[in-house]
């Protein structure tokens, strides 16, 4: 195990560095330098950008330039907003515990409901209700979820009024961050219509997020519970008298969830990536949004902190992924 | 299928020829064959769409701003899904757009396949220290999400269709190289290829003709599905303003024109989306139809 461990653990290192270069790549290979992006378009005069090239450190060497930035990141220090100001690393963390709150709710539904659609859809095979399951779980991974949480906006908060439109609570709330996640900050205040509020914002992105997740959820379940179910141990398990339920739901989910949790942990890092999406249709305060008015407004030092930022975390996620995987399943950590 | 029937299969007299054998396993499967017909419709629409169209999809009508598709109040024949914002005919747009989306999931299963077969092939042949670096190189592109890669990628190279066609190839490109990678490992290990070899076959030509035709099959999967994921990721690009940009009548874009109107007019924001699902669940189905055909240790 520690062995496992400890090669997991060293990848992470030429995977950072790879991070890093491309986020370096990212202000040095736009057209123009860093200096023109940061003057506008009023410009500046040549004498000037000569010397703010030296200023900046911009005239020497490249691979000199990122040993200083690598320098920056390992710091702490991915420089100032070019339109706020405010370091770049505190405007993550303030808005960081919203896209994770909004992710793993995502997750949350998709497997709480993909889990028994793909159990029930194996355990009847062939079923009016396994055709249902997958129709609409092919039809869930073909989506595009910009356009579906658009649809979900139109038919819930436009038709029906149920839900509000943007954001993450209504404005006459004002919620202690405690842990960051409004849902649970806004149970724990006094105001029981605090955490109504933050509910009804938080389900329709929670839906549209956590769609393709769920249609893989239970596509997945299906196809490795079908599997299981055709094991000599489960004829065996039958043969016994156990219950329909203690052999299906004891007997086989225990191995039929194996590859099933590889595809949740998968899942966890990209949905960082589709909250993106997600959190620009709801305006969801999260970094996606954050991220994409930094594409629009040009915000470099943004767009490269985020994007370092992200990856980085996506990067540990997955490492975790990894570890808990050899610890639930042996054969994994004893391949390598 | 088990060793016995495969025995018995090849004890059989004068079996099909490959072609014969894949459409016969392709056509059992009705969605497969469903989602080839509407790809094909697609097809046509495209290669017809300035014969179909009922308007330009760019001319604009000072008359007819968000009209309604012909079945609601106040819309009429003349357009017959409505207008959008600036009167611009919906049907024609959308007809038009599928030669964008057609273009786009061609021209990046094109770039990142070719690119992944030299790759995974050079990857498969040395395995030293080559191999590993570009198999690492690899992993790293293969850790970073694809939208949030190609949102960087496009945002180095600058915003337009070309640039997120490219950008969303090079996220699609680790998975060639890693499939054309097994599979060259697996058949390396093979007769035939140790035969080639000692006939005095050079490197090239074992790479492309003699063990390049034999991993074809999970290629192709890859391509097609590769295709659909293609198509979104573009429109996704598209919709953030980084795709396409505006008047082209691509879909991810058109839905980034209509976001504001979504209280207002639905059949803007509708249609161009249903459009990409339509067009993407076609192709996933046809790519679950080929894996099933071509490759059956990837059955579901």
């Amino acid at each position: 195990m520690l062995r496992f461990v400890f090669t997991r653990l060293t990848l992470i290192i030429p995977t950072f560095v790879g991070i890093t270069l491309l986020t370096f790549l990212l202000v040095h290979a736009v057209p123009g330098d860093p200096l023109e992006i940061l003057a506008g378009e009023r410009g500046i005069t040549a004498a000037r950008h000569a010397q703010l090239l030296h200023d900046y450190g911009l005239d020497r060497p490249l691979y000199l330039q990122y040993l200083v930035y690598m320098g920056h990141v390992l710091r702490g220090d991915l420089g100032l907003s070019l339109i706020t100001h405010a370091p770049v690393i505190s405007e993550f963390t303030q808005l960081f515990p919203a896209t994770v709150e909004l992710s793993l709710s995502a997750m949350l539904f998709a497997v709480l409901l993909g889990l028994p659609a793909g159990i029930v859809a194996a355990v009847k095979r062939n079923s009016v209700f396994d055709h249902g399951v997958m129709g609409v779980s092919l039809t869930g991974y073909s989506m595009p979820i910009f356009w579906w949480g658009l649809l979900l906006i139109i038919l819930f908060s436009n038709t029906l009024g149920w839900t509000p439109v943007s954001g993450r609570i209504s404005v006459e709330y004002d919620v202690e961050p405690v842990t960051g996640f409004l849902l649970i900050d806004s149970l724990w205040s006094d105001d029981p219509g605090a955490f109504r509020s933050a509910l009804s914002h938080l389900i329709l992105p929670m839906v549209a997020l956590g769609t393709i997740p769920l249609a893989v959820i239970a596509r997945m379940t299906r196809s490795s519970m079908l599997e299981v179910l055709s094991e000599d141990y489960i004829r065996t398990a039958r043969a016994k008298g156990l219950s329909p339920f203690l052999v299906v739901g004891v007997h086989a989910l225990r191995n039929a969830l194996i590859p099933v949790i590889t595809v949740i942990g998968l899942y966890v890092g990209s949905l960082f990536a589709g909250a993106i999406l997600t959190e620009t249709i709801f305006s969801w305060p999260g970094v996606g949004h954050w991220l994409v008015e930094g594409i629009n407004r040009r915000d470099y030092p943004v767009l490269q902190g985020g994007v370092l930022l992200i990856g980085s975390v996506i990067m540990l996620v997955n490492l975790g992924v990894d570890l808990l995987y050899g610890l639930i399943n042996p054969r994994i950590r004893y391949r390598r | 299928m088990t060793v016995q029937d495969e025995r018995l299969f090849e004890a059989s007299p004068a079996p099909p020829g490959p072609l014969r054998e894949f459409w016969n396993y392709f056509s059992a499967n009705p969605g497969a064959v469903a989602g080839l017909a509407v790809l094909a419709l697609i097809v046509l629409l495209a290669i017809f769409a300035d014969a179909i169209s009922p308007h330009s999809p760019i001319a604009t009508h000072d008359d007819a701003f968000l009209k309604p598709p012909f079945w609601e109040a106040g819309g009429s024949l003349v357009y017959p899904l409505g207008t959008d914002a600036i009167g611009r005919d919906m049907l024609s747009r959308i007809i038009h757009g599928t030669r964008y989306s057609l273009l786009i999931g061609s021209i990046v299963v094109l770039i990142s396949l070719s690119l992944g077969v030299v790759i995974g092939l050079v990857a498969g042949f040395f395995q030293g220290a080559l191999g590993i670096l570009v198999m690492r190189l690899m992993d790293v592109i293969l850790t970073i999400p694809g939208l949030l890669l190609a949102i960087v990628i496009v945002a180095i190279l600058g915003p337009g269709l070309t640039n997120a066609m490219i950008s969303v190839a090079i996220v699609y490109l680790p998975y060639f190289v890693r499939i054309t990678r097994a599979a060259v490992i697996g058949e390396l290990a093979k007769d035939y290829v140790t035969a080639s070899r000692v006939n005095g076959a050079s490197t090239a030509r074992l790479m492309f003709l003699t063990v390049l035709p034999n991993c074809l099959a999970p290629l192709i999967v890859q391509a097609s599905l590769s295709f659909s994921a293609g198509i979104i990721d573009a429109a996704a690009l598209g919709f953030l303003g980084l795709g396409a940009q505006p008047p082209t009548p691509e879909w991810g874009t058109m839905l980034a024109d209509s976001r504001e109107f979504v209280l207002r007019a639905w059949w803007v924001v509708t249609l161009p989306g249903l459009a990409i699902l339509v067009t993407v669940l076609a192709g996933n189905l046809m790519g679950d139809g080929l894996r099933d055909a071509l490759d059956p240790r990837l059955k579901r």
